[in-house]
């Protein structure tokens, strides 16, 4: 028992409650999002349909017809977050990372979830929750790869 | 979609995926909440998914015909998964967390947020570019 209770420590160093927690809004802001609209909505498909405000490369006008409600459903996300952390004193946390790790990973997500067709939520949450072979391929993917990299950086010495 | 939004965010906030620094603590093995975060949040969407269509003919709103979503398997899942990969491992931040961690204040997220958006126009300036040259184009997927 001591010995498990340990390993628990040693894995979740910070509990797994709020994490659990935390995963299961995630999951009921999908399932509304389903139920009510039969949307599956992910979170980078944005980036794309917001782009089509801007430019005319032909990519983007795909998502004309959906871009209006990926905006609110972003704004809204940004609204949940902030309600959140309103609530319980979180407000006007920010990241130590550095803004050069902030750029470049962001470059590289931007380019890799539109080639991979979906996120974390997209494909992680919405692909994994209904089974989807392609999302659970892509997700384990990325987690690989992510983890190697984070592994990668941290052994460099880089930290924050 | 509002309230599916607030909600979706309110978890991201709640889950501490908000902040790259328990993401990269995750990628790093030094903490693996974030496997209970993935995991709850596909549980209860893929509840969600199941008896949406089992409630009602149609989604109530919109009158939109329950769809599973299913993308094709092909090559640019593995390459853009890969690319992902690489991104997350850097910065620790992914699009939907990103957003939300501009909720919590976190302005800094800012320059992850620029640059997603550079890197989804590159790739689609890019693949238009292609499909318009290229002899075989591998076209819309």
């Amino acid at each position: 028992m001591v010995g498990l209770q340990l390993v628990a420590a040693d894995l979740f160093p910070r509990g797994v409650l709020p994490y659990l927690l935390g995963g299961l809004f995630i999951g009921l802001g999908v399932a509304v999002i389903y139920v009510g609209t039969g949307i599956s909505a992910g979170a980078s498909t944005f980036l794309e349909s917001t782009l089509s405000y801007a430019s005319s490369v032909p990519r983007f006008q795909r998502y004309r017809a959906s871009r209006d409600w990926r905006v609110l459903f972003t704004l809204s996300i940004v609204a949940g977050a902030a309600m959140y952390s309103l609530a319980f004193g979180e407000f006007g946390w920010t990241t130590d990372v550095q803004p050069w790790r902030l750029l470049a990973g962001g470059v590289l997500v931007g380019v890799g979830t539109r080639v991979g067709k979906g996120c974390t939520s997209g494909h992680g949450v919405c692909g994994v929750g209904s089974a989807s072979r392609t999302s659970i391929v892509n997700v384990a993917t990325f987690l690989a790869v992510a983890i190697g990299v984070a592994q990668l950086v941290a052994a460099l010495g880089v930290s924050p | 979609m509002v309230v599916g939004g607030l909600l979706f965010g309110f978890g991201l906030a709640a889950s501490r995926m908000a902040r790259p620094e328990i993401v990269l603590d995750f990628l790093q093995l030094e903490d693996l909440g974030l496997l209970f975060v993935m995991g709850g949040a596909s549980a209860v969407a893929g509840l969600g998914f199941f008896l949406g269509p089992r409630l009602f003919d149609g989604a109530p709103l919109t009158g939109k015909a329950y769809e599973r979503r299913l993308k094709s398997m092909d090559r640019d899942v593995l390459v853009g998964g890969v690319v992902f990969g690489v991104g997350w491992g850097i910065s620790g931040i992914c699009p939907g967390a990103a957003y939300a961690s501009l909720g919590i204040g976190n302005v800094a997220i800012l320059w992850a947020i620029a640059g997603m958006f550079v890197g989804a126009y590159a790739q689609g300036y890019w693949r238009a570019h292609r499909s318009a040259t290229g002899p075989e184009g591998q076209g819309a997927d």
